[in-house]
């Protein structure tokens, strides 16, 4: 296949009459490592969710592969876009998601939870995906935890896991929203170890992350997102150390005050 | 005032009571499971998309829930066949009342047992591309389930308890078999202390039985 892995046109999403964002296009080539950052508020996680369609945008069109995920259809004077769930069921697999809570399945041990997706989705056999999700568990050095539940891991832990039940999935782009922001200072390391793992194996990823010297080790690109849009992108070095615009300098500025 | 208590006129007449005590618990089972069956159903139609069927739950529970089940189950046994030629028999009647009444109440408690699950497991589930039906079976309603096991105990306690009512149009249960013998015997002492034991007898085993299940379920914290 030729072309970006993922296109996003003109992408708008408004909670009531408060726009979040508008107009926003990105290009997402495979292999490329894509670092969100901007102030809280300013729509990095709506942005992730609305490539997985966690969150329907109002405008615009999210492109993946080629095609476009959902149907457009006229309404009036408007086209919205519907999306059936066999299509989303398909793009979700295609497109793993971390969140900053984790948010494990409770009821079920670590196993049970990297499973998941394997038997319920993919409708795998059983043992095959135990097989295939000790696998994924031992990727992020978790395989020793597999009959664990959720409430007796760390912090970190939970993350790994969390990780690992997306990888299951195979999926060609991973977001990550924020994975060690829920996290003790002490616990962010082995997560993003775990991050940085994958980077290497060359995965197409996008991560929002206020760990600039994370960043700009990982990224192959940096948006940084203010006033309903992306305000300044580029290489790590172009937007991290020499931002061009206002408030890009004044965020990078305000986080290498804190970030000894 | 000294009563001499005397138990043999009861003893005497264990099979009628034996007769009521099958009665009650085949009328509890049908109930039980009726009832919190298609509580479930309501519930899940209450947080449906379609506004035809959402209203339909919201009906359907108000009404029930703000009738008396002795109401129902004579309206059922009386009104019902005038309207519409069927035959109800005590037993159905009794079902339909209890169990619609127990319904509309655990439909409640299912759907706040279904909205105290966080969000982020719902976008967990759907985020590895779980369908709706899926996220509901294996992630949402396992954890809410667990959650309301108490309460939901409460409604089968009372489901238990209601099954008396059934004895206002003579369906064979203790109560009724045992306002039977009183009559006949004169000694209402004796038998409702009898009745009333054999109530505590098969309805506290079963309430030990989901504390043992509650336990059971809590390993995962
Ligand atoms: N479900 C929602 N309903 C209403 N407003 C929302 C919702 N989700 C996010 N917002 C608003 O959209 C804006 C962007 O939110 P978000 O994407 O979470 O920002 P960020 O991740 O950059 O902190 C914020 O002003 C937030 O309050
Ligand atoms: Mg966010």
């Amino acid at each position: 296949m030729t072309g970006p892995l993922l296109r996003i046109e003109g992408l708008g999403k408004r909670f009531g009459d408060r726009s979040v964002f508008a107009g926003v296009d990105l290009e997402v080539a495979r292999g490329d490592r894509i670092a969100i950052i901007g102030a809280s508020g300013s729509g990095k996680s709506t942005l992730l969710r609305c490539i997985n369609v966690l969150e329907h945008a109002d405008q615009g069109r999210v492109i993946l592969g080629g095609e476009p995920v959902g149907e457009e259809v006229r309404r009036g004077e408007r086209t919205e876009t519907r999306y059936s769930e066999a299509a989303l069921v398909r793009l979700r697999q295609r497109v793993g998601m971390v969140f900053q809570q984790f948010n494990l399945f409770p009821h079920m041990t670590v196993l049970g939870n990297v499973m998941e997706g394997l038997v319920t989705v993919k409708g795998m056999g059983r043992d095959a995906a135990a097989r295939q999700a000790l696998a994924e568990l031992a990727r992020v050095g978790l395989a020793d935890k597999a009959e664990a539940y959720p409430a007796h891991l760390s912090g970190g832990q939970k993350q790994r896991v969390a990780i690992a039940r997306a990888l299951a999935m195979e999926p060609e782009i991973l977001l990550f929203d924020e994975p060690t922001s829920a996290l003790d200072p002490a616990l962010v390391g082995e997560v993003l170890d775990a991050i940085q793992a994958l980077a290497a194996e060359g995965r197409t990823m996008l991560l929002v992350t206020h760990e600039i010297g994370f960043a700009y080790h990982m990224a192959t690109r940096v948006l940084f997102l203010a006033e309903g849009g992306i305000y300044e992108q580029g290489t790590p070095d172009e937007v991290l150390k020499n931002p061009r615009r206002p408030l890009t300098q004044a965020f990078i500025a305000g986080h290498r005050r804190f970030s000894f | 005032m000294s009563y001499r208590w005397d138990f043999a006129p009861v003893l005497d007449n264990w099979q009628a009571l034996a007769f009521g005590a099958i009665g009650t618990v085949r009328l509890f089972l049908v109930c039980l499971v009726l009832g919190l069956s298609l509580g479930l159903v309501v519930a899940l139609m209450r947080r449906s998309r379609h506004g035809v069927l959402r209203w339909l739950a919201i009906g359907f529970i108000e009404l029930f829930r703000n009738t008396p089940v002795l109401v129902q189950i004579l309206w059922f046994y009386f009104a019902l066949p005038m309207l519409v030629p069927v035959e109800i028999s005590p037993f159905g009647a009794a079902i339909l009342g209890i169990s619609l009444n127990s319904a509309a109440y655990s439909a409640e408690i299912y759907r706040a047992g279904i909205q105290s699950i966080e969000p982020g497991q719902w976008e967990a589930a759907r985020a590895i591309g779980m369908t709706g039906l899926q996220v509901l079976r294996r992630i949402v309603l396992p954890q809410a389930l667990r959650r309301v096991l108490p309460a939901l105990t409460n409604r089968g306690i009372e489901i238990f308890k209601m099954t008396t009512l059934a004895s206002v149009v003579a369906y064979v249960e203790l109560l009724q078999q045992g306002k039977l013998v009183a009559s006949l015997n004169f000694n209402p002492l004796e038998v409702y202390t009898v009745i009333g034991a054999l109530f505590f007898l098969l309805l506290y085993p079963l309430v030990r039985a989901t504390y043992a299940l509650e336990r059971r379920l809590a390993r995962s914290d």
